[in-house]
């Protein structure tokens, strides 16, 4: 005999997302209190992949360490090792001759469009659109060709060195690197047709989880989660460092604060950095790739230093506090996306749990940068 | 220029000390004569205070100590000047038994201003107020904090372990923590 069940009209329960699931891209998992399909509370649980990167930056030396940087974003390794270079040079007082840093602003953007690509994939899937990331991997394809053909490897690239470069660049990679300019603005022309102009893309993102401005700064937000939602703020314009003043690019912002504004500022970001790299690429001086002078054992003097730098997911900033020996003191590594990731918890009460997860794609989540 | 403002809104926690006049550029050359020295000689401990801090080496701007009791006043004025929370992270000062809690702000401006506050608290029972009633996303950095070097943030409301496992007891950035 089946007895009917009985639901009390205003319960709620608890519904487990995560660790492992599909639209978490990674090991998180967030607790969603739920009424019905609407959430009322949530709380992210992070910590499944910690590795524990800052002590370890207190037992190696800094070249040694220097090697963690890449493995703690496996799609935008480049930017964290600019990062680091960049702290241990300013710390150091090392001089990085020009063609070095060229090329690093060239390379840094090669892997900014590559891990835009690759969220880009990832995002329209978790809304239901398959073909896009295969178009998506396809062209970013191309980028790791050049990168690694220069850099060694594909994901993990620790191609930067204090004071400059492992490797140089040969007519090879300039060339491939031009031949690629064309190839990426003609896909993302087709991107705008295939996806951002599609009516039913639109009406999932337009209005979903808008984020104020003040919710922003009181969580530290950047990237595009912040441009998204009317904050004009990108490290490489506010705080210039490395050869970016040299080089006429903008900022997209958009003021709408939903998830499609998060989505557009990331594929405009796309164009501006090709932009760079064809600026890069014509005024790429000759010249060393690595000072006369390189210190063989970096012993920064005693002080407590700040870098920031722009990485793909946003502000990241690392201090270093050092005692004058070969280790550092202490590192702190401060990860863009556990400040934009933080907010979600708040900023998802009272979605659908579909607008929920399309709102958790639009943050560009990269589980192991959060984790450190 | 918000230097000048944040300097003036901050020196008000600082009566008894002469802040040395704005213009007068007086950048750390004290502080880095010392820091030439090296670790041989034991610095004097640094007295609570603004000092302005050289950006092209150090990277920031405002480099504050504060006590712990203004802790929360001066977070109040970074907050009504609209700066953003960036980060918050210990270090263990074991030689001198004291803890030390850096917090960083910054804005989302080109008028670029970097603030860093510092306080201590002494290491065998390390505690401090919680910032997260003025920034809510200070809660996971304090949690963290909480995680890696055992600092009570008193007013936090979830201080439970956040990256280490959810039964961990120990505190991994001690300078004596044994694996």
């Amino acid at each position: 005999m089946s007895v009917p069940v009985r639901l009390q009209p205003d319960e709620t329960f608890v519904l487990n997302v995560g660790p492992q699931h599909p639209a978490t891209h990674g090991v998180l998992r967030v607790k969603m209190e739920m009424d019905g399909e609407y959430i009322v509370n949530a709380e992210t649980v992070i910590g499944y992949i910690h590795r524990m990167h800052e002590k370890m930056g207190e037992l190696k030396t800094y070249p040694q360490y220097y090697m963690n940087l890449s493995r703690m974003d496996y799609l935008g390794a480049l930017g964290y090792c600019h990062g680091h270079v960049l702290l241990i040079e300013k710390a150091c007082g090392i001089e990085v001759p020009e063609r070095a840093e060229y090329i690093r602003a060239i390379t840094v953007e090669l892997n900014r469009i590559a891990s835009h690509l690759f969220w880009f994939g990832a995002f329209v899937m978790d809304l239901g659109g398959f073909s896009p990331l295969m178009y998506a991997l396809q062209d970013r394809e191309h980028i790791l060709d050049i990168l690694e053909r220069i850099t060694g490897s594909r994901l993990t690239y620790s191609y930067y060195r204090f004071g400059g470069l492992y490797n140089d660049v040969d007519e090879e990679f300039v060339e491939s690197t031009r031949k690629f300019v064309p190839r990426m603005r003609k896909s993302l022309k087709k991107y705008r047709g295939l996806v951002t102009g599609n009516i039913i893309f639109k009406k999932r993102l337009e209005g979903n989880a808008p984020l104020s401005r003040e919710t922003c700064r009181k969580y530290g937000a950047t990237s595009a989660v912040a441009r998204g939602s009317g904050i004009n703020y990108d490290v490489r314009k506010n705080e210039p460092y490395s050869v970016y003043p040299e080089f006429d690019f903008d900022i997209p912002v958009y003021t709408e604060g939903d998830s499609m504004a998060r989505y557009k500022v990331r594929m405009e970001e796309m164009e501006q950095s090709l932009r760079i790299i064809e600026q890069g690429l014509d005024k790429l001086p000759d010249g060393p790739i690595m000072p006369k002078k390189a210190p063989k054992i970096i012993k920064p003097p005693v002080g407590d230093y700040y870098q920031a730098v722009e990485t793909a997911r946003g502000n990241f900033g690392i201090r270093l506090v050092s005692d004058g020996t070969k280790n550092p003191y202490r590192l702190k590594l401060r990860s863009p996306t556990y400040s934009n990731m933080h907010l979600f918890d708040e900023s998802c009460r009272g979605l659908l749990i579909m607008d929920a997860l399309a709102f958790m794609g639009s943050i560009d989540l990269v589980i192991p940068e959060i984790d450190r | 220029m918000i230097l000048e403002t944040t300097h003036t809104a901050l020196a008000v926690l600082f009566p008894e000390t002469e802040t040395e006049d704005f213009q007068s550029e007086a950048v750390d050359t004290e502080a880095a004569e010392e820091e030439k020295k090296g670790p041989k000689k034991v610095a004097e401990p640094r007295k609570n205070g603004i000092i302005l801090r050289d950006y092209a080496v150090h990277g920031y701007h405002l480099d504050v100590q504060l006590d712990p009791s203004q802790l929360l006043e001066a977070v109040a004025i970074i907050d009504s000047l609209d700066y953003f929370i960036e980060s918050i992270t210990g270090v263990d000062w074991i030689k001198e038994e004291q803890m030390e809690v850096i917090y960083d702000f910054s804005r989302y401006d080109f008028d670029l201003c970097r603030v860093v506050l510092r306080t201590r608290t002494p290491r065998a029972a390390p505690s401090l107020p919680s910032i997260t009633s003025i920034y809510a996303g200070a809660n996971w950095h304090e949690r963290e904090t909480h995680d890696f070097f055992g600092i009570k943030f008193e007013g936090h409301p979830h201080l439970i372990p956040l990256l280490l496992p959810e039964d961990a007891d120990f505190h991994p950035l001690l300078k004596d923590f044994k694996a």
